[in-house]
């Protein structure tokens, strides 16, 4: 079965008076374990679709099945308790935490509101966390605010896999990371995958960054699917004139002579 | 080439910083070409930038040498343009395009109002914002950021300066606005013959298009020499793990797709 089956999703914005379409009909799956990656420029409808699927806005029309319930009609108790399976890490990772919060407390409350372990093995747990992504558990009392940018990524993915998740939507989760934690940053999410068997939603303008980490790539165009396949079809022989702009704009490290007019697109 | 300015023993501290945000710098940046100054964040490339354009903030201490060819520094605004990450940031967002774009030409260049309002149009043209006409009437929040930029590099570029200072101007946009501003702003330097110093965190994009490449770690100079030479034949080891760590399209996945 399928983990996640999104069925002709679409939502319009009104804008200055017009009425755009954010999002026209897309359909797509995610299996068990497996990353999509979902590539697109900015105004493609990527992040209107990641945000219906985390419900931070409604949908006009279509259907998300998650887990095999009706992803769009839960509410109260049921949706809270169901949204412990899908969790989600951003790019504005300062943004996405309270500012005076310890890296404890940022890790205990999803322990404490999902009711993941009892509160005597909490501080346990938490240590655990920051072990498996990388951190000294020591790292507990230090505030949000003290931490680099990268340690920043590493507690907020932390955070996501504390209600163990079946699901994680990555927003441009490593878009503001300097190139070198970056790779890093990669690296711990496909071994938690690989470890813990997380289907990933990565969203990102970036093809390399999906290249990289995804089994299938979804390309968006003006809030249309316009491309699905596997990784290397789509980067390799790519059909929509979509990709073939994301992929000639990724920049080439050249290290030969220069080559002028390498960005002519 | 003719070194355009030598920067010589250059050190930068803010105020209440204990540690230098620039350490002893030697760097010549010369005359037409385009450097690309490469560093992650912390590298003091940014510092660098701020120093050159003499932007640094009230309080920093500032040490060294930066000698201009021309005797004297060249005056913000009419010899030297800025384009900055957040073109929302540099752009007034009460003032009309057009007004923004003009008001460089009318102060350096001397011109009346409406020849200026005439330079802006010429300006807007050339860095390719649709509609011109319109957008020269339109306000900063009416465009998209890719538009912002064009039009704060069209307000840069106003009063012809002779250098022009981008500092991550396309790091926050998309990958295709990212090619799109990257060629124009190599064509605009190309045609006016200008001295462009270009800075990254971002090396493949540089390497697309720079003479030369000056890369920074911690506040110091690592590395600096021909863009060909400094990243085919690296001499420095964090050159070479910077490069390591570069990622594009045909390096291999960190996954194996699954057999469908």
């Amino acid at each position: 079965m399928m983990l996640l089956d999104i069925a002709d999703l679409s939502r319009r914005f009104s804008s200055g008076g017009r009425d755009v379409a954010a999002l026209s009909d897309v359909s797509l799956t995610l299996a068990p374990g497996e990353t999509l990656g979902l590539a697109g420029a900015s105004g493609s409808g990527k992040s209107t679709l990641a945000r219906i699927l985390l419900r931070l806005i409604p949908a006009d029309g279509g259907t998300i099945h998650f887990e095999g319930k009706d992803w769009l009609t839960l509410s109260g108790a049921e949706l809270r308790r169901r949204r412990a399976k899908m969790q989600m890490v951003f790019q504005d990772i300062l943004g996405a935490f309270n500012p005076r919060a310890t890296v404890a407390s940022v890790l205990d409350d999803p322990l404490r509101i999902h009711e993941i372990v009892p509160k005597a093995e909490r501080p346990g747990e938490i240590a655990a966390l920051l072990e498996r992504v990388g951190l000294p558990a020591s790292y507990a009392t230090r505030s949000i605010r003290e931490v680099s940018g990268g340690q920043r990524q590493r507690i907020a993915i932390a955070r996501a896999i504390a209600t163990r998740p079946s699901l994680i939507v990555l927003d441009e989760a490593v878009s503001a990371l300097d190139v070198s934690i970056r790779g890093k940053i990669l690296e711990l999410l496909v071994e938690l995958q690989q470890e813990r068997g997380i289907a990933y939603l990565f969203v990102s303008h970036d093809l390399a960054v999906l290249r990289a980490v995804s089994h299938r790539i979804a390309v968006m165009q003006a809030g249309r699917l316009v491309e699905i396949g596997t990784a290397s079809q789509v980067i390799e022989n790519p059909q929509s004139s979509a990709a073939r702009a994301l992929i000639a704009a990724v920049p080439r490290l050249v290290t030969g002579l220069p080559e002028r007019h390498y960005y002519d697109v | 080439m003719s070194a355009l300015c030598e920067i010589r023993g250059l050190s930068a501290t803010y105020r209440g910083h204990p540690v230098p945000a620039l350490t002893n710098i030697d760097l010549d940046i010369h005359a037409g070409e385009r450097l690309a100054i490469i560093g992650e964040s912390g590298s003091g490339k940014s510092t660098l930038a701020r120093t050159i354009a003499g932007l640094l903030p009230a309080g920093a201490r500032v040490r060294g040498e930066m000698r201009w060819s021309v005797g004297q520094a060249p005056l913000p605004g009419r010899d030297m343009g800025f384009v900055f990450q957040d073109p929302s940031a540099s752009l007034n967002p009460v003032l009309t395009i057009g007004e923004q774009v003009a008001e460089g030409a009318r102060r350096h260049l001397g011109l009346t109002w409406k020849a200026a309002d005439q330079r802006a149009l010429d300006m807007l043209e050339r860095v390719r914002v649709p509609d011109p006409a319109k957008v020269l009437k339109a306000f900063p929040h009416q465009l998209s950021g890719g538009q912002r930029q064009r039009v704060a590099i069209a307000a840069a570029l106003a009063a012809s300066p002779g250098i022009l200072i981008a500092d991550e101007a396309t790091s926050a946009l998309d990958m295709i606005v990212q090619a799109e501003i990257v060629s124009l702003l190599d064509e605009l330097v190309r045609e006016a013959g200008m001295t462009l110093v270009f800075i990254t965190h971002d090396v493949a994009l540089a390497s697309g298009f720079a003479d030369r490449v000056a890369i920074f770690r911690g506040g110091e100079l690592v590395e600096a020499g021909p863009v060909g030479a400094v990243l085919s034949v690296p001499e420095n080891i964090y050159t070479k793990t910077l490069l390591a760590s570069h990622r594009d399209l045909s390096t291999p996945p960190l996954i194996r797709e699954t057999a469908t």
